[in-house]
This record gives C-alpha cells, structure tokens and sequence, in this order.
C-alpha cells in the first residue's frame, strides 16, 4: 500500500499550495496546511517504519522506470530525512502565531500558506528523489519559497537579507546545476544510482573532479559551511520567527543529506576521502566553524542572531561527522540532523513566544522574564543544555557518537576540541539564562504586563523541548536509525 | 499609473495593434493544441498569448485589459493552471497507474490514447498557468508606485486586493 501512494508525500503539499491560492480563506488556509502536514507526517513515519532493516522502496513517476524516468527511491537514510522534515513542518503548523508574519496583510494570507507548502514540498522532494536533475528542480523551488518566507519578516532588513540569501543560494544553485552537467557529460545518465554505478572517479579526469568540486560548494553555499555562512545569520534573525524555526530545523539539514549523498554515493568515500583527501579542507572547516562561530554567538545582543551563529557553528558539528568518514563518525552527523532540528526548532519557537509577549528579543529587554513566563523560559533553558550537551539531552547523544567517531579515526586534538567547543556553548548559553532568570529588569522596560504565552504557542515549543530529552535518553529511533542510515551510506547505496 | 497618452494618440499603432491582437491570440490557442502534432506546447502558447494580451494593453492601456482580466483571476488561473496538471497525475494514481502515468488514463485500450489525453490535458494546465503568470508579472511592473505616485492612490490596484507588495 505504502509504496504505491508514496509520491502523496511530494505532491500533496505541491498541489495543496495552489488549492490554498484558491480559496483565498486565511482559516481554511491554516487548517488545510495543518491537514495536508499531518498526512505528510503520517506517510514518512510509514515509510520509516518500512524500510527499517535494509528495505528500499523505488517509484517510477508516470510509469517510466529509471534509468530514464524519474525515479522515487527510498531507504533509510531518505525516510529519516523525510520523516524529520513532516514532524518539524507539523509542529511548526501546529504553533499558533496568532495572525501571522507581521507584514502580511490579512487578504494576502493565504499566498503566505502556499510558500509554505510549496517549500516544504521542495524539501521533500530533494529527499525522496532519485534523480539529479529533478533534485535540482526541487532545491529550487525549496529555495525560491524559502527567499519569500524570508522576506516576510516584519523589519525592513528582513528583504534586504532576503535578498542576499537569494544572491547566495542562486550561486550555490548554479554550481550544483553545473555539476551534474559535468555528471551527465561524463556518464549520460541523471539518475543517482545509474551515475554512481557507471562514474569511475580518478584524480586523472579532471572534469569528474571539477564535478564534486562544484557540487560540494554549491550545496556548501546551501548548507552554510563555515566561509559560506554568511547568509544564514541574518536570514534566521530577520524572517517570522517561525519561518526561521522551520528553516533552522530542516533546510540546512537536507542539504546536509545532499551533501553526503553526492560524497557517499556518488563519488563513494574511497574515492573522496582516501584519493581527494577532502577531510583535509572539511575538518579544518568543521572545527573553525565550531569555534568561530560559537564565538560570535557570544557577542550577540539578539537573541536570534545568537542561535543564528550557534547553527553555524551545529553545523560544523554535522560536516564534522561527515567528514570521518566512518559509521560512528557519519551516524553521529546524521543524528545530529535531527537532535540540531529539535532543539533549535524549539529554541527559535521560544524565541517567537518571546517577541510575542516581550516584543523583543535583545538580551536586555529579557531581563527577568523567567519570573514572568516560567514556562517559556524553562523550554529556553532545556533547548540550551541541550546546545552544550549535557547529559539526558538529545545534544550529548550527538556529541557522544561524534566523539566517538573522530577517537576511532584517531584524531585525538579534534575530539579535544569539540569538547572545548562545547564550554563556549556553555557562555553563550549561560549568558541568556543569566539575564532571563537573574537580572532584574530596566527601570526603563517595565516587564508587569508581561504573562506567559498563550498555549498554542507553549505547547509546540514544550513538544520540541521534551523531544529533546525524551530521545536524549532514548535513541533507537534516532542514533539507530542514523546508524543504519551511515552504514548505507557508507557501502554507497541510497 | 500613468495612462500610455502619447501612445494612445497613434492611430497607426492602434489600428495594427487591433487587427493583429486577435491573430497573436488565435495563434498562441494554435500552438497550445497544435502541440502534440508539430512544434508548440503550453508553455509557448501561453507566453503567445499573454504577449497578445499585453501588446493590448500597451496600446489601449492596462487599464483597459485589467477590465477584462482582472488580477484577481489571474492569481486564481495562476493557481489553476498547476493543479489542473496534478489532477491529471492524481486521477492517473486513482486509475491504478503511478502518478502522472497517461496510459492509465485509458485502461481499456493499450496506451497511446491514455498518453494523448494525458498530454493535452497537461498542456493545457501548463498554457494556464504560464499565460497567468506572465500577465500578472506585466501586472505588478505596471503597478509599481513610484514615489510621485505614492501621494495619489492607485485605486485600481488596491481594490484588486492583489498588489503587489512595494
């Protein structure tokens, strides 16, 4: 059954973005969206659960079969993927932001909906196919949604930093476009499986190099590796503050997966990390991305653009998984994707709750709220343990199978490292929860009126908060999927 | 937005305009039916015609063709046009074919009229939602508040309720 609607999980959302232009009803719209999400949701969990152990599912869209045809394929790594983006667009849906972006009239509601679904359908899309050229199409209209959401932040800088995403993803586009050129030119074939099979990779063939060259910086420029980040911060801080939890919990960790994709299975680790050596640029990276990073989220006064810098320096946690290039090493980045998802999907939620009731979320203006919205502040408080990896949180099982990986790869200073990373985690986060439960608020800012969010904004923000610890103590349904997922990776398969 | 005066007071630009508005629309319906005979298909045929409309609307003014296609509907083609092509891929599904599979379209025969349905149908979602789009482009650079215009209302924009953001 599953696998005969499985195409739903792409062309539900696809088709439900022109239905909610249709209608035009901004409650329709919400609850359509919230509809069409949850049966997404329900499908990837479906798919999850089938393919676990080795199975793979494979589609061919309009009964063409692959080589030629597009084609569907899921295993693993695809349904786990698939699966955190549908939880993290449900509880995003589910947060009631009463009214929603701030610069969106009411009459203009419903296109904000359609972006939505149609990002969300992008994301998913790059997920499940099997095709390069079709990944292509989908990470563009990922994007071009994404650039829209962006802009719908209610300050004037919100277009403005829109518009540099736009600049930098466009690039990023462009140079994974001309890679799979070369792929084709070198192979005749787009389909992803097809390529791995019939590409010989050698340092030789210098337009097979030139090849995973620009595939890794376009997807690099996606993903916001450390020198390519520089779109990230202001895109988070600025956009609706659930757009930014969205976009935090899920676009920068399929391009993660494209990433490994291309390196595992296109190319194969052989070939990249025992030929190319590209550990050699990829970890250096990972550890000045983690480091630099963090420290520039301790001079944040925003308290978006301190999680904004902290996600970059997550990130370099990822790609430092990716490039040990070893099942512990790999499970541990993959199982970051979805820890990172969780707990900076809830921090930015808790951040929305904040701007909700504080109206700002500089440091300053936060000054004793943990006295006035103890709820809030307590999720606050769990997404940051969870940032610095204390132990019983999702962010200390990552960091364990990291560590983990990078001993059994014999980089003793790199493990070392990651654990220094982690006490500038400790100051950034120390210093938010220092002025949110121990500084007594500004004469000039009065917090009285203040009250604690109002429950459709707490309860999606606590779902993320106790997901954080819940599979920080259980990790079957993460670390072992993501286990399993980097074997797969690692044998080359998809 | 200014009304094209200077424009409109070209008799010869007027009377061409006219007579070739009809042809320019005719042959973009042409080449969206033609399409799966000879060269065409929706995307050329809507971008024909949506250029046959607003060569309309250079010469007798946006004004005029909002009249007959307000931006409204062209929101709603625009949304139509995409769900018209995956209705198709979805009754496919519902007929026991994979999505998008045209063949499915017509169980009772071997394939070539299931596709042929298929692909016209399709196109036809495709000539839609290219034609709208490409007008409600047209749309929004002509609705463009410059600064002067910014004291004086635009109230045709406006009460299309579909402007574009400035």
């Amino acid at each position: 059954m599953i696998e005969k609607i499985l195409v739903l999980e792409v062309v539900l959302p696809l088709l439900a973005a022109p239905v909610c232009v249709l209608v035009r009803h901004p409650r329709f719209c919400r609850l359509f969206s919230l509809g069409v999400v949850a049966a997404c949701f329900a499908i990837a969990v479906a798919l999850l659960v089938e393919v676990r152990g080795g199975g793979v599912i494979s589609y061919q869209l309009g009964g063409w079969p692959p080589p030629l045809g597009i084609e569907y394929r899921v295993s693993t790594i695809n349904a786990y993927l698939l699966a955190l983006v549908t939880a993290m667009a449900l509880v995003v849906f589910s947060f009631d932001s009463r009214g929603g972006p701030p610069r969106v009239p009411e009459q203009r509601r419903h296109l904000y909906y359609a972006v939505f679904l149609l990002c969300i359908s992008g994301l998913l899309g790059i997920a499940i196919t099997g095709d390069a050229f079709n990944i292509f199409v989908f990470l563009e209209i990922s994007s071009l949604s994404s650039y829209i959401l962006v802009s719908l932040g209610g300050h004037r800088r919100a277009v403005m930093s829109a518009f540099y995403y736009l600049v930098m993803g466009t690039i990023g586009g462009v140079f994974f476009m001309l890679g799979v050129g070369l792929l084709y030119q070198a192979t005749g074939t787009l389909n992803l499986r097809d390529i791995a099979a019939r590409l010989e990779p050698s340092l030789d063939d210098r337009g097979t190099v030139l090849a995973l060259a620009l595939l890794v910086v376009g997807i690099s420029i996606k993903l916001a590796v450390f020198p390519l980040h520089h779109w990230l911060p202001n895109a988070y801080s600025f956009a609706p503050p659930k757009v930014s939890a969205f976009l935090a919990a899920t676009a920068t960790k399929v391009s993660f997966y494209l990433l490994a994709m291309v390196l595992f299975t296109i190319f194969g680790a052989p070939f990249v990390f025992e030929e190319l050596r590209l550990q050699a640029v990829l970890l250096p990276l990972s550890i000045l991305a983690m480091f630099l990073a963090s420290g520039a989220a301790i001079f944040q006064t925003d308290l978006r653009r301190l999680l904004a810098y902290s996600s970059v320096a997550q990130i370099g946690y990822m790609t430092l998984g990716l490039s040990t290039a070893n099942a512990t090493g790999l499970a541990g980045g993959l199982v970051h994707l979805f820890n990172h998802a969780v707990m900076k999907g809830g921090l930015f939620l808790v951040v929305a709750c904040l701007l909700y009731r504080v109206g700002s979320v500089h440091i300053d203006a936060l000054a004793g709220i943990g006295r006035r919205m103890p709820l809030t502040s307590a999720a606050l408080v769990i997404g940051g343990l969870s940032l610095i990896g204390v132990p019983g949180t999702v962010g200390f099982v990552s960091k364990w199978y990291l560590v983990s990986g990078v001993l059994e790869r014999g980089w003793t200073a790199a493990a070392v490292l990651i654990l220094l990373s982690s006490l500038l985690a400790l100051v950034y986060v120390g210093k938010v929860v220092e002025v949110v439960y121990f500084r007594k608020p500004a004469e000039t800012q009065p917090i009285d009126h203040v009250r604690e969010a109002p429950l459709g904004m707490l309860a999606p923000a606590w779902v993320l908060a106790a997901a954080a610890v819940f599979f920080g103590l259980t990790t079957d349904w993460t670390y072992g999927v993501a286990r399993e997922a980097a074997e797969l990776l690692l044998a080359g398969g998809i | 937005m200014k009304p094209p005066s200077r424009v409109r007071q070209m008799p010869i630009l007027r009377v061409i305009a006219r007579a070739l508005v009809p042809v320019i629309l005719l042959f973009g319906l042409y080449v969206q039916f033609h399409g799966d005979f000879g060269p065409g298909g929706g995307f050329q045929a809507g971008v024909i015609f949506a250029a046959g409309l607003i060569i309309f609307a250079l010469t007798f003014g946006a004004e005029t063709l909002r009249q007959v296609v307000p931006v409204v509907l062209t929101e709603r083609l625009m949304a139509a046009g995409v769900l018209l092509y995956g209705a198709v891929g979805v009754v496919a599904m519902f007929l026991g074919g994979e999505f998008l599979n045209y063949s499915a379209l017509d169980p009772l025969t071997t394939g070539h009229y299931g596709q042929h349905l298929g692909i016209i149908v399709i196109e036809l979602g495709v000539g839609i939602a290219v034609a709208a789009t490409i007008m409600r482009v047209y749309y929004a650079f002509v609705g463009r508040r410059t600064d002067e215009d910014r004291t004086g209302a635009d109230p045709a924009l406006d009460a299309g309720a579909g402007g574009e953001a400035s």
